[in-house]
Protein backbone atom coordinates (compact mmCIF):
# COMPACT_ATOMS: atom_id res chain seq x y z
CA UNK A 1 0.00 0.00 0.00
CA UNK A 2 1.33 3.50 -1.17
CA UNK A 3 -0.15 6.58 -0.13
CA UNK A 4 1.19 9.60 -1.82
CA UNK A 5 -0.40 13.33 -0.81
CA UNK A 6 0.56 17.03 -0.01
CA UNK A 7 1.69 17.48 3.23
CA UNK A 8 -0.16 19.78 6.07
CA UNK A 9 1.67 20.47 8.87
CA UNK A 10 0.56 20.63 12.89
CA UNK A 11 2.28 21.41 15.94
CA UNK A 12 2.60 19.39 19.13
CA UNK A 13 -0.30 17.49 21.14
CA UNK A 14 -2.83 17.93 18.60
CA UNK A 15 -6.04 17.03 20.92
CA UNK A 16 -9.21 15.49 19.98
CA UNK A 17 -11.02 18.85 20.22
CA UNK A 18 -9.02 20.35 17.22
CA UNK A 19 -9.66 17.72 15.03
CA UNK A 20 -13.14 17.99 15.77
CA UNK A 21 -14.84 20.39 18.12
CA UNK A 22 -17.12 19.03 20.95
CA UNK A 23 -19.86 21.51 19.87
CA UNK A 24 -20.39 19.03 16.08
CA UNK A 25 -21.14 15.78 18.30
CA UNK A 26 -24.41 15.78 17.91
CA UNK A 27 -23.88 13.70 14.68
CA UNK A 28 -21.64 10.95 13.66
CA UNK A 29 -22.16 11.59 10.33
CA UNK A 30 -18.85 11.44 8.27
CA UNK A 31 -19.11 14.04 5.80
CA UNK A 32 -21.00 16.29 8.54
CA UNK A 33 -18.07 15.74 10.37
CA UNK A 34 -15.87 15.92 7.90
CA UNK A 35 -16.77 19.26 7.30
CA UNK A 36 -15.46 20.52 10.61
CA UNK A 37 -12.01 18.61 10.76
CA UNK A 38 -9.16 20.73 12.02
CA UNK A 39 -11.42 23.97 12.07
CA UNK A 40 -9.82 25.17 15.41
CA UNK A 41 -6.82 24.93 14.58
CA UNK A 42 -7.67 26.04 10.18
CA UNK A 43 -10.72 27.18 9.54
CA UNK A 44 -10.53 26.38 6.12
CA UNK A 45 -8.76 22.88 6.25
CA UNK A 46 -11.70 20.88 5.03
CA UNK A 47 -11.91 23.31 1.99
CA UNK A 48 -7.95 23.32 0.85
CA UNK A 49 -7.26 19.60 1.17
CA UNK A 50 -7.56 17.01 -1.79
CA UNK A 51 -8.00 13.42 -1.72
CA UNK A 52 -5.09 11.80 -0.50
CA UNK A 53 -2.98 14.61 1.55
CA UNK A 54 -1.28 13.73 4.26
CA UNK A 55 -0.73 15.55 7.74
CA UNK A 56 2.45 15.64 9.43
CA UNK A 57 2.22 16.38 13.21
CA UNK A 58 4.20 16.40 16.54
CA UNK A 59 4.36 14.14 19.12
CA UNK A 60 1.21 12.95 21.13
CA UNK A 61 -1.24 13.52 18.10
CA UNK A 62 -4.70 12.75 19.03
CA UNK A 63 -4.98 13.25 22.96
CA UNK A 64 -8.06 13.97 25.06
CA UNK A 65 -11.57 12.11 24.37
CA UNK A 66 -11.91 9.08 23.26
CA UNK A 67 -14.40 10.00 20.56
CA UNK A 68 -14.44 7.96 17.31
CA UNK A 69 -15.47 10.68 15.28
CA UNK A 70 -11.73 12.31 15.09
CA UNK A 71 -10.37 9.82 12.81
CA UNK A 72 -13.87 9.51 11.29
CA UNK A 73 -13.49 13.23 10.65
CA UNK A 74 -9.96 12.87 8.88
CA UNK A 75 -10.88 10.15 6.82
CA UNK A 76 -14.48 11.46 5.52
CA UNK A 77 -12.06 14.81 4.95
CA UNK A 78 -9.70 12.45 2.67
CA UNK A 79 -6.81 12.55 4.76
CA UNK A 80 -4.97 9.70 3.20
CA UNK A 81 -2.80 8.89 6.44
CA UNK A 82 -1.16 11.20 9.59
CA UNK A 83 2.38 10.90 10.55
CA UNK A 84 3.58 11.67 14.20
CA UNK A 85 6.43 10.57 16.60
CA UNK A 86 3.72 9.64 18.98
CA UNK A 87 -0.05 9.04 19.23
CA UNK A 88 -2.50 9.28 21.98
CA UNK A 89 -3.48 5.50 23.07
CA UNK A 90 -7.01 5.64 22.46
CA UNK A 91 -6.40 7.45 18.66
CA UNK A 92 -3.96 4.86 17.99
CA UNK A 93 -6.63 2.20 18.44
CA UNK A 94 -9.79 4.15 17.10
CA UNK A 95 -7.45 5.46 14.00
CA UNK A 96 -6.95 1.70 12.64
CA UNK A 97 -10.53 0.35 13.74
CA UNK A 98 -11.43 3.21 11.53
CA UNK A 99 -9.21 2.54 8.70
CA UNK A 100 -7.11 5.64 8.98
CA UNK A 101 -3.51 4.93 8.18
CA UNK A 102 -0.95 6.46 11.01
CA UNK A 103 2.28 5.74 10.67
CA UNK A 104 4.67 6.64 14.28
CA UNK A 105 7.89 8.35 13.05
CA UNK A 106 10.56 10.35 15.04
CA UNK A 107 12.22 13.28 13.60
CA UNK A 108 9.41 13.59 10.81
CA UNK A 109 7.68 17.09 12.11
CA UNK A 110 11.72 18.66 11.57
CA UNK A 111 11.86 17.03 8.82
CA UNK A 112 9.19 17.44 6.35
CA UNK A 113 8.17 21.04 5.13
CA UNK A 114 4.01 22.14 4.82
CA UNK A 115 3.31 21.84 1.22
CA UNK A 116 5.77 19.24 0.34
CA UNK A 117 4.60 16.11 -1.08
CA UNK A 118 5.55 13.12 0.60
CA UNK A 119 4.79 8.93 -0.84
CA UNK A 120 4.72 6.71 2.19
CA UNK A 121 5.32 3.01 1.71
CA UNK A 122 3.07 0.95 4.09
CA UNK A 123 4.92 -2.24 3.28
CA UNK A 124 8.51 -1.09 4.41
CA UNK A 125 7.43 2.28 6.79
CA UNK A 126 9.94 4.41 4.15
CA UNK A 127 8.67 7.89 4.14
CA UNK A 128 9.65 9.93 1.25
CA UNK A 129 9.72 13.51 0.99
CA UNK A 130 9.62 13.88 -3.31
CA UNK A 131 9.96 17.32 -2.68
CA UNK A 132 13.06 17.68 -1.58
CA UNK A 133 14.37 13.95 -2.12
CA UNK A 134 14.53 13.10 2.06
CA UNK A 135 13.78 9.49 3.14
CA UNK A 136 12.48 8.92 6.51
CA UNK A 137 11.82 5.47 8.36
CA UNK A 138 8.36 4.63 10.33
CA UNK A 139 7.22 1.70 11.53
CA UNK A 140 5.77 -0.12 8.60
CA UNK A 141 1.98 -1.52 8.80
CA UNK A 142 2.30 -5.20 8.46
CA UNK A 143 -0.33 -6.56 5.84
CA UNK A 144 -3.33 -8.09 8.20
CA UNK A 145 -3.60 -4.39 8.88
CA UNK A 146 -3.29 -3.03 5.36
CA UNK A 147 -6.00 -5.61 5.04
CA UNK A 148 -7.95 -4.24 7.85
CA UNK A 149 -7.70 -0.35 6.27
CA UNK A 150 -8.64 -1.46 2.78
CA UNK A 151 -11.56 -3.41 3.97
CA UNK A 152 -12.36 0.43 5.55
CA UNK A 153 -11.99 -0.37 9.64
CA UNK A 154 -12.39 -3.07 11.90
CA UNK A 155 -15.77 -3.99 11.48
CA UNK A 156 -15.98 -4.49 7.78
CA UNK A 157 -12.90 -6.58 8.00
CA UNK A 158 -14.44 -8.65 10.37
CA UNK A 159 -17.82 -9.12 8.97
CA UNK A 160 -16.16 -9.50 5.67
CA UNK A 161 -13.98 -12.53 7.15
CA UNK A 162 -17.07 -14.25 8.97
CA UNK B 1 5.89 -19.09 41.49
CA UNK B 2 4.68 -16.24 39.24
CA UNK B 3 6.61 -13.23 39.18
CA UNK B 4 6.09 -9.96 41.14
CA UNK B 5 3.50 -8.06 39.57
CA UNK B 6 2.05 -4.13 39.78
CA UNK B 7 -1.83 -3.87 40.27
CA UNK B 8 -2.21 -3.19 36.37
CA UNK B 9 -0.37 -6.67 35.90
CA UNK B 10 -2.52 -8.26 38.62
CA UNK B 11 -5.78 -7.20 37.41
CA UNK B 12 -5.32 -7.84 33.55
CA UNK B 13 -3.66 -11.52 34.63
CA UNK B 14 -6.73 -12.75 36.42
CA UNK B 15 -8.89 -11.59 33.50
CA UNK B 16 -7.11 -13.21 31.09
CA UNK B 17 -6.85 -16.59 33.14
CA UNK B 18 -3.33 -16.73 33.40
CA UNK B 19 -0.89 -16.52 36.09
CA UNK B 20 1.05 -14.05 35.20
CA UNK B 21 1.72 -11.29 32.63
CA UNK B 22 4.15 -8.63 31.70
CA UNK B 23 4.73 -5.22 29.91
CA UNK B 24 4.29 -5.59 26.21
CA UNK B 25 2.34 -8.88 26.55
CA UNK B 26 -0.82 -8.70 24.47
CA UNK B 27 -3.57 -10.37 26.19
CA UNK B 28 -7.55 -10.86 25.63
CA UNK B 29 -9.51 -10.33 29.06
CA UNK B 30 -12.93 -10.64 29.84
CA UNK B 31 -14.46 -7.48 30.49
CA UNK B 32 -16.81 -6.92 33.91
CA UNK B 33 -18.66 -3.52 32.89
CA UNK B 34 -18.77 -1.85 29.68
CA UNK B 35 -20.21 2.05 29.21
CA UNK B 36 -20.99 4.33 26.85
CA UNK B 37 -22.89 7.56 26.64
CA UNK B 38 -25.38 9.94 24.19
CA UNK B 39 -22.66 10.88 22.26
CA UNK B 40 -20.26 7.32 21.87
CA UNK B 41 -22.98 4.71 21.93
CA UNK B 42 -24.89 5.97 18.86
CA UNK B 43 -21.70 4.62 16.97
CA UNK B 44 -21.37 1.29 18.87
CA UNK B 45 -25.11 0.63 18.66
CA UNK B 46 -24.96 1.24 14.66
CA UNK B 47 -22.16 -0.92 14.24
CA UNK B 48 -23.46 -3.74 16.66
CA UNK B 49 -26.60 -3.23 14.11
CA UNK B 50 -24.55 -3.97 10.97
CA UNK B 51 -22.50 -7.00 12.54
CA UNK B 52 -26.41 -8.58 12.59
CA UNK B 53 -25.82 -9.91 16.71
CA UNK B 54 -28.87 -10.27 18.21
CA UNK B 55 -28.19 -10.01 21.76
CA UNK B 56 -25.80 -7.85 24.18
CA UNK B 57 -23.05 -9.93 26.43
CA UNK B 58 -25.24 -9.41 29.45
CA UNK B 59 -27.59 -6.71 29.63
CA UNK B 60 -26.56 -6.27 33.79
CA UNK B 61 -22.96 -5.43 32.44
CA UNK B 62 -23.49 -2.84 30.29
CA UNK B 63 -24.31 1.19 30.96
CA UNK B 64 -25.72 3.55 28.78
CA UNK B 65 -26.21 6.87 30.25
CA UNK B 66 -27.14 10.20 28.89
CA UNK B 67 -25.34 12.51 30.14
CA UNK B 68 -23.42 14.75 28.20
CA UNK B 69 -25.98 16.86 25.89
CA UNK B 70 -28.79 16.16 28.33
CA UNK B 71 -31.25 17.59 28.80
CA UNK B 72 -31.49 17.53 24.71
CA UNK B 73 -29.75 20.96 23.74
CA UNK B 74 -30.99 20.70 20.47
CA UNK B 75 -33.25 18.38 17.97
CA UNK B 76 -29.85 16.29 16.75
CA UNK B 77 -28.81 15.45 20.25
CA UNK B 78 -32.81 14.14 20.97
CA UNK B 79 -32.23 12.25 18.58
CA UNK B 80 -28.82 10.33 19.46
CA UNK B 81 -30.40 10.15 22.87
CA UNK B 82 -33.55 8.47 21.34
CA UNK B 83 -31.06 6.14 19.90
CA UNK B 84 -29.76 4.67 23.17
CA UNK B 85 -33.83 4.47 24.58
CA UNK B 86 -34.70 2.59 21.37
CA UNK B 87 -31.66 0.12 22.04
CA UNK B 88 -31.68 -0.40 25.89
CA UNK B 89 -35.67 -0.63 25.64
CA UNK B 90 -34.91 -3.57 22.49
CA UNK B 91 -32.34 -5.19 24.86
CA UNK B 92 -33.63 -4.88 28.14
CA UNK B 93 -30.57 -2.97 29.17
CA UNK B 94 -30.86 -2.73 32.59
CA UNK B 95 -28.41 0.22 33.55
CA UNK B 96 -29.81 2.95 30.87
CA UNK B 97 -29.83 6.41 32.67
CA UNK B 98 -31.62 9.30 31.23
CA UNK B 99 -33.92 12.14 32.41
CA UNK B 100 -34.33 12.20 36.30
CA UNK B 101 -32.36 9.09 36.93
CA UNK B 102 -29.14 9.94 34.96
CA UNK B 103 -25.98 11.59 36.31
CA UNK B 104 -22.46 12.34 34.82
CA UNK B 105 -21.69 8.65 34.23
CA UNK B 106 -18.27 8.28 36.10
CA UNK B 107 -19.89 10.00 39.07
CA UNK B 108 -23.12 7.64 38.85
CA UNK B 109 -21.47 4.47 38.13
CA UNK B 110 -19.20 3.99 41.38
CA UNK B 111 -21.99 5.86 43.27
CA UNK B 112 -24.31 3.57 42.10
CA UNK B 113 -21.74 0.53 43.17
CA UNK B 114 -21.67 -1.01 39.16
CA UNK B 115 -18.55 -1.01 39.11
CA UNK B 116 -16.18 -2.74 41.89
CA UNK B 117 -12.75 -2.83 43.41
CA UNK B 118 -10.72 -5.33 40.97
CA UNK B 119 -13.13 -5.18 37.66
CA UNK B 120 -12.00 -4.66 34.27
CA UNK B 121 -14.19 -1.93 32.82
CA UNK B 122 -13.85 -0.23 29.45
CA UNK B 123 -15.97 2.82 28.66
CA UNK B 124 -16.61 4.78 25.33
CA UNK B 125 -15.50 7.69 26.91
CA UNK B 126 -11.60 8.58 27.88
CA UNK B 127 -12.37 9.51 31.54
CA UNK B 128 -13.54 5.78 31.97
CA UNK B 129 -10.14 5.89 33.88
CA UNK B 130 -11.60 7.41 36.77
CA UNK B 131 -12.48 3.89 38.38
CA UNK B 132 -8.62 3.33 39.04
CA UNK B 133 -9.65 5.08 42.61
CA UNK B 134 -11.17 2.05 43.15
CA UNK B 135 -8.67 -0.36 41.85
CA UNK B 136 -10.28 -1.16 38.73
CA UNK B 137 -8.38 -1.36 35.62
CA UNK B 138 -10.42 0.74 33.86
CA UNK B 139 -9.68 2.70 30.33
CA UNK B 140 -11.39 5.01 27.64
CA UNK B 141 -11.77 3.01 23.90
CA UNK B 142 -13.28 3.83 21.20
CA UNK B 143 -17.24 3.11 19.83
CA UNK B 144 -16.09 0.35 18.06
CA UNK B 145 -14.31 -1.22 20.69
CA UNK B 146 -17.33 -0.63 22.91
CA UNK B 147 -19.03 -2.26 20.45
CA UNK B 148 -17.04 -5.33 20.09
CA UNK B 149 -17.20 -5.77 23.52
CA UNK B 150 -20.86 -5.10 23.41
CA UNK B 151 -20.95 -8.11 21.65
CA UNK B 152 -18.65 -10.40 23.11
CA UNK B 153 -17.57 -9.58 26.28
CA UNK B 154 -14.31 -9.88 25.88
CA UNK B 155 -11.19 -6.86 24.20
CA UNK B 156 -7.21 -7.33 23.85
CA UNK B 157 -5.17 -4.90 25.90
CA UNK B 158 -1.22 -4.30 25.37
CA UNK B 159 -0.14 -4.98 29.54
CA UNK B 160 0.87 -1.59 30.06
CA UNK B 161 4.32 -0.64 31.60
CA UNK B 162 3.66 1.67 35.20
CA UNK B 163 4.73 4.77 36.61
CA UNK B 164 4.42 4.51 40.58
CA UNK B 165 3.67 8.18 41.82
CA UNK B 166 4.78 8.81 45.82
CA UNK B 167 2.85 11.36 47.34
CA UNK B 168 4.59 12.11 50.93
CA UNK B 169 4.45 14.96 52.96
CA UNK B 170 1.87 17.08 54.42
CA UNK B 171 -0.57 19.12 52.03
CA UNK B 172 -0.72 22.51 52.44
CA UNK B 173 -4.38 24.49 52.95
CA UNK B 174 -6.90 24.08 49.91
CA UNK B 175 -4.84 21.70 48.22
CA UNK B 176 -6.30 18.40 47.66
CA UNK B 177 -6.15 15.97 44.93
CA UNK B 178 -6.99 18.08 41.76
CA UNK B 179 -3.85 19.84 42.66
CA UNK B 180 -2.02 16.77 43.30
CA UNK B 181 -2.59 15.47 39.71
CA UNK B 182 -2.44 18.98 38.03
CA UNK B 183 1.13 19.28 39.60
CA UNK B 184 1.81 15.79 38.21
CA UNK B 185 1.01 16.23 34.78
CA UNK B 186 2.69 19.87 35.04
CA UNK B 187 5.81 17.66 35.81
CA UNK B 188 5.86 14.91 33.29
CA UNK B 189 3.74 16.23 30.49
CA UNK B 190 0.27 15.59 28.62
CA UNK B 191 2.10 12.30 26.96
CA UNK B 192 4.37 11.85 30.21
CA UNK B 193 2.65 8.14 30.78
CA UNK B 194 1.77 7.85 26.83
CA UNK B 195 0.15 4.29 26.93
CA UNK B 196 1.53 3.66 30.87
CA UNK B 197 -0.36 3.09 33.83
CA UNK B 198 -0.09 6.01 36.40
CA UNK B 199 0.13 4.41 40.15
CA UNK B 200 -0.96 6.81 42.44
CA UNK B 201 0.53 5.48 46.24
CA UNK B 202 2.62 6.98 49.35
CA UNK B 203 1.20 8.15 52.77
CA UNK B 204 -0.61 10.86 51.22
CA UNK B 205 -2.73 8.68 48.82
CA UNK B 206 -3.40 6.63 51.84
CA UNK B 207 -5.40 9.75 53.95
CA UNK B 208 -7.08 10.57 50.98
CA UNK B 209 -10.75 10.64 50.61
CA UNK B 210 -12.33 8.91 47.70
CA UNK B 211 -13.62 11.66 46.13
CA UNK B 212 -9.77 13.30 46.13
CA UNK B 213 -8.90 9.52 44.58
CA UNK B 214 -11.49 9.78 41.68
CA UNK B 215 -10.16 12.95 40.82
CA UNK B 216 -6.63 12.53 40.36
CA UNK B 217 -7.63 8.71 38.31
CA UNK B 218 -10.14 10.92 36.52
CA UNK B 219 -7.15 12.99 35.34
CA UNK B 220 -4.77 9.77 34.25
CA UNK B 221 -5.53 10.56 30.88
CA UNK B 222 -4.42 14.09 30.59
CA UNK B 223 -1.58 12.42 30.87
CA UNK B 224 -1.35 10.14 28.31
CA UNK B 225 -2.17 7.14 30.95
CA UNK B 226 -4.01 3.91 30.24
CA UNK B 227 -4.91 3.72 33.59
CA UNK B 228 -4.86 6.10 36.69
CA UNK B 229 -4.58 3.40 39.43
CA UNK B 230 -4.84 3.60 43.63
CA UNK B 231 -4.42 0.79 45.72
CA UNK B 232 -7.54 -0.36 47.54
CA UNK B 233 -7.81 -0.56 51.27
CA UNK B 234 -10.23 0.48 54.18
CA UNK B 235 -10.95 3.84 52.70
CA UNK B 236 -12.22 1.44 49.49
CA UNK B 237 -14.27 -0.82 51.24
CA UNK B 238 -15.99 1.57 53.32
CA UNK B 239 -16.95 3.74 50.12
CA UNK B 240 -17.66 -0.30 47.99
CA UNK B 241 -19.34 -1.28 51.35
CA UNK B 242 -23.49 -0.86 50.73
CA UNK B 243 -23.43 -0.26 47.07
CA UNK B 244 -21.35 -2.68 45.47
CA UNK B 245 -23.26 -4.80 42.98
CA UNK B 246 -20.76 -7.60 42.91
CA UNK B 247 -17.97 -8.67 45.15
CA UNK B 248 -14.97 -6.81 45.23
CA UNK B 249 -11.21 -8.08 44.56
CA UNK B 250 -8.89 -6.23 46.11
CA UNK B 251 -5.28 -6.12 44.20
CA UNK B 252 -2.55 -5.02 45.41
CA UNK B 253 0.68 -4.47 43.77
CA UNK B 254 3.88 -6.22 45.02
CA UNK B 255 6.57 -4.48 47.15
CA UNK B 256 9.54 -5.69 44.57
CA UNK B 257 7.21 -5.41 41.47
CA UNK B 258 9.01 -3.71 38.62
CA UNK B 259 8.17 -0.10 37.74
CA UNK B 260 9.18 1.67 34.52
CA UNK B 261 9.43 4.84 36.68
CA UNK B 262 9.28 5.55 40.65
CA UNK B 263 8.92 9.25 40.93
CA UNK B 264 8.77 10.80 44.72
CA UNK B 265 7.01 13.99 45.51
CA UNK B 266 7.58 16.12 48.52
CA UNK B 267 3.73 17.64 49.10
CA UNK B 268 4.68 19.85 51.39
CA UNK B 269 5.70 22.47 49.03
CA UNK B 270 2.86 22.42 46.59
CA UNK B 271 0.21 25.21 46.35
CA UNK B 272 -2.91 25.11 44.96
CA UNK B 273 -2.57 24.57 41.11
CA UNK B 274 -3.87 26.35 37.83
CA UNK B 275 -3.82 24.77 34.44
CA UNK B 276 -3.37 27.76 32.00
CA UNK B 277 -4.95 27.40 28.29
CA UNK B 278 -4.42 25.37 26.03
CA UNK B 279 -2.85 22.39 27.76
CA UNK B 280 -3.41 20.83 31.28
CA UNK B 281 0.53 20.26 31.80
CA UNK B 282 0.69 24.23 31.52
CA UNK B 283 0.11 24.72 35.84
CA UNK B 284 1.37 27.50 38.10
CA UNK B 285 1.08 27.94 41.87
CA UNK B 286 -1.68 29.73 42.76
CA UNK B 287 0.93 32.35 44.12
CA UNK B 288 1.80 32.84 40.54
CA UNK B 289 -0.98 33.71 38.33
CA UNK B 290 -1.34 36.94 38.64
CA UNK B 291 -4.08 39.27 37.98
CA UNK B 292 -6.40 37.11 35.26
CA UNK B 293 -10.09 38.59 35.31
CA UNK B 294 -12.75 35.95 34.48
CA UNK B 295 -16.36 36.04 32.66
CA UNK B 296 -17.37 32.53 34.46
CA UNK B 297 -16.78 29.84 36.25
CA UNK B 298 -17.91 26.01 36.73
CA UNK B 299 -18.02 23.79 39.62
CA UNK B 300 -18.97 20.33 38.51
CA UNK B 301 -18.04 17.81 35.74
CA UNK B 302 -16.53 14.00 36.62
CA UNK B 303 -13.46 16.01 37.78
CA UNK B 304 -14.27 17.93 40.69
CA UNK B 305 -18.60 17.96 41.01
CA UNK B 306 -18.90 15.13 44.01
CA UNK B 307 -20.48 16.09 47.00
CA UNK B 308 -17.47 16.90 48.82
CA UNK B 309 -16.24 18.86 45.97
CA UNK B 310 -19.63 21.43 46.12
CA UNK B 311 -19.07 21.14 50.22
CA UNK B 312 -15.54 22.53 49.77
CA UNK B 313 -16.07 25.19 47.56
CA UNK B 314 -19.97 26.33 49.43
CA UNK B 315 -17.49 26.75 52.36
CA UNK B 316 -15.54 29.05 50.95
CA UNK B 317 -18.48 31.00 49.13
CA UNK B 318 -20.55 31.12 52.16
CA UNK B 319 -22.15 34.27 53.06
CA UNK B 320 -20.31 36.23 49.88
CA UNK B 321 -21.41 37.45 46.61
CA UNK B 322 -20.33 36.41 43.30
CA UNK B 323 -18.38 39.47 41.49
CA UNK B 324 -20.87 41.49 39.55
CA UNK B 325 -21.14 40.38 35.81
CA UNK B 326 -19.55 36.99 36.35
CA UNK B 327 -21.42 33.95 35.93
CA UNK B 328 -21.03 30.98 38.54
CA UNK B 329 -22.37 27.66 37.16
CA UNK B 330 -22.77 24.87 39.63
CA UNK B 331 -23.22 21.30 38.36
CA UNK B 332 -23.98 18.59 40.89
CA UNK B 333 -23.02 15.75 39.01
CA UNK B 334 -25.90 12.91 39.65
CA UNK B 335 -29.64 13.05 41.52
CA UNK B 336 -27.90 12.00 44.27
CA UNK B 337 -25.14 14.37 45.09
CA UNK B 338 -27.82 16.88 44.01
CA UNK B 339 -30.38 15.68 46.52
CA UNK B 340 -27.46 15.67 49.23
CA UNK B 341 -26.43 19.43 48.21
CA UNK B 342 -29.99 20.66 48.73
CA UNK B 343 -30.71 18.81 51.99
CA UNK B 344 -27.54 19.92 53.73
CA UNK B 345 -28.09 23.80 52.14
CA UNK B 346 -25.22 23.64 49.84
CA UNK B 347 -27.11 24.91 47.10
CA UNK B 348 -28.81 27.48 49.00
CA UNK B 349 -25.53 29.04 49.74
CA UNK B 350 -24.52 28.67 46.36
CA UNK B 351 -27.77 30.67 45.02
CA UNK B 352 -27.85 33.02 47.93
CA UNK B 353 -24.32 34.02 46.21
CA UNK B 354 -25.35 34.85 43.09
CA UNK B 355 -24.88 31.01 41.05
CA UNK B 356 -26.45 29.31 38.73
CA UNK B 357 -27.49 25.89 39.48
CA UNK B 358 -27.73 23.93 36.66
CA UNK B 359 -28.77 20.05 36.13
CA UNK B 360 -26.65 16.72 36.40
CA UNK B 361 -24.53 17.05 32.72
CA UNK B 362 -21.17 17.42 31.36
CA UNK B 363 -22.83 20.16 29.32
CA UNK B 364 -20.21 23.01 29.79
CA UNK B 365 -16.83 20.97 30.17
CA UNK B 366 -16.92 20.02 26.32
CA UNK B 367 -18.53 23.27 25.18
CA UNK B 368 -21.98 21.51 24.50
CA UNK B 369 -24.42 23.60 26.17
CA UNK B 370 -25.23 25.54 29.84
CA UNK B 371 -22.25 27.39 29.89
CA UNK B 372 -20.59 28.04 26.56
CA UNK B 373 -18.61 30.58 25.98
CA UNK B 374 -18.18 33.90 23.81
CA UNK B 375 -15.00 34.91 21.66
CA UNK B 376 -12.52 36.40 24.03
CA UNK B 377 -14.36 35.18 26.99
CA UNK B 378 -12.53 33.39 29.99
CA UNK B 379 -13.33 30.47 32.52
CA UNK B 380 -12.09 28.85 35.50
CA UNK B 381 -13.26 25.42 35.59
CA UNK B 382 -13.20 22.52 38.10
CA UNK B 383 -13.15 20.45 34.57
CA UNK B 384 -10.28 18.30 33.46
CA UNK B 385 -9.26 19.93 29.89
CA UNK B 386 -8.40 22.93 28.85
CA UNK B 387 -8.10 22.54 24.85
CA UNK B 388 -8.53 25.39 22.59
CA UNK B 389 -12.28 25.69 22.06
CA UNK B 390 -13.34 23.45 24.95
CA UNK B 391 -15.99 25.38 26.57
CA UNK B 392 -16.70 27.34 23.47
CA UNK B 393 -15.76 29.65 20.81
CA UNK B 394 -12.20 28.76 19.56
CA UNK B 395 -10.86 32.28 21.37
CA UNK B 396 -12.33 31.66 24.38
CA UNK B 397 -9.77 30.50 27.46
CA UNK B 398 -10.04 27.74 30.02
CA UNK B 399 -8.11 27.40 33.30
CA UNK B 400 -8.37 24.01 35.45
CA UNK B 401 -8.40 24.44 39.22
CA UNK B 402 -10.07 22.81 42.54
CA UNK B 403 -13.12 23.92 44.04
CA UNK B 404 -11.92 26.13 46.98
CA UNK B 405 -10.08 28.23 44.29
CA UNK B 406 -13.06 28.45 41.73
CA UNK B 407 -15.00 29.65 44.59
CA UNK B 408 -12.96 32.04 45.75
CA UNK B 409 -12.56 33.13 42.45
CA UNK B 410 -15.66 33.83 41.79
CA UNK B 411 -16.55 36.06 44.48
CA UNK B 412 -13.00 38.35 43.56
CA UNK B 413 -13.90 38.09 39.86
CA UNK B 414 -10.06 37.06 38.87
CA UNK B 415 -8.10 33.83 39.90
CA UNK B 416 -7.70 33.51 43.61
CA UNK B 417 -7.35 31.91 46.62
CA UNK B 418 -9.84 31.38 49.38
CA UNK B 419 -6.66 33.35 51.56
CA UNK B 420 -7.53 36.81 49.47
CA UNK B 421 -11.02 37.16 50.73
Amino acid sequence: MKIKGKVWKFGENIDTDVIIPARYLNTSDPEELAKHCMEDADPDFSRKIKPGDIIVAGKNFGCGSSREHAPIALKAAGIGCVIAPSFARIFYRNAFNMGLPIFECDGISGGIRAGDVVEVNADTGEIRDLTTGDVFSAQPIPPFMQELISDGGLIPHVLKNL
Amino acid sequence: MSRSMTMAEKILAAHAGLDSVEPGQLVEVDVDFALGNDITAPIAIKTFRQAGVKTVFDRERLALVSDHFVPNKDIMSAEQALILREFAAEHGIVHHYDGGESGVEHVLLPEKGLVVPGDVVIGADSHTCTYGAMGIFATGVGSTDLAAVMITGKTWFKVPRSIKFVYKGNLSPWVGGKDLILYTIGDIGVDGALYMAMEFTGPVMDSMSMAGRFTMSNMAIEAGGKVGLVNPDDTTLNYVNGRAVRDSVLYRSDEDAEYARVIDYDCSGIEPQVAFPHLPENTKGISEVGNIPLDQVVIGSCTNGRLEDLALAADVISGKKVSKGLRLIVLPTTPTVYMQALSAGILATFMNAGAVIGPPTCGPCLGGHMGVLAKGERALATTNRNFVGRMGHPKSEVYLANPAIAAASAVLGRIASPDEL
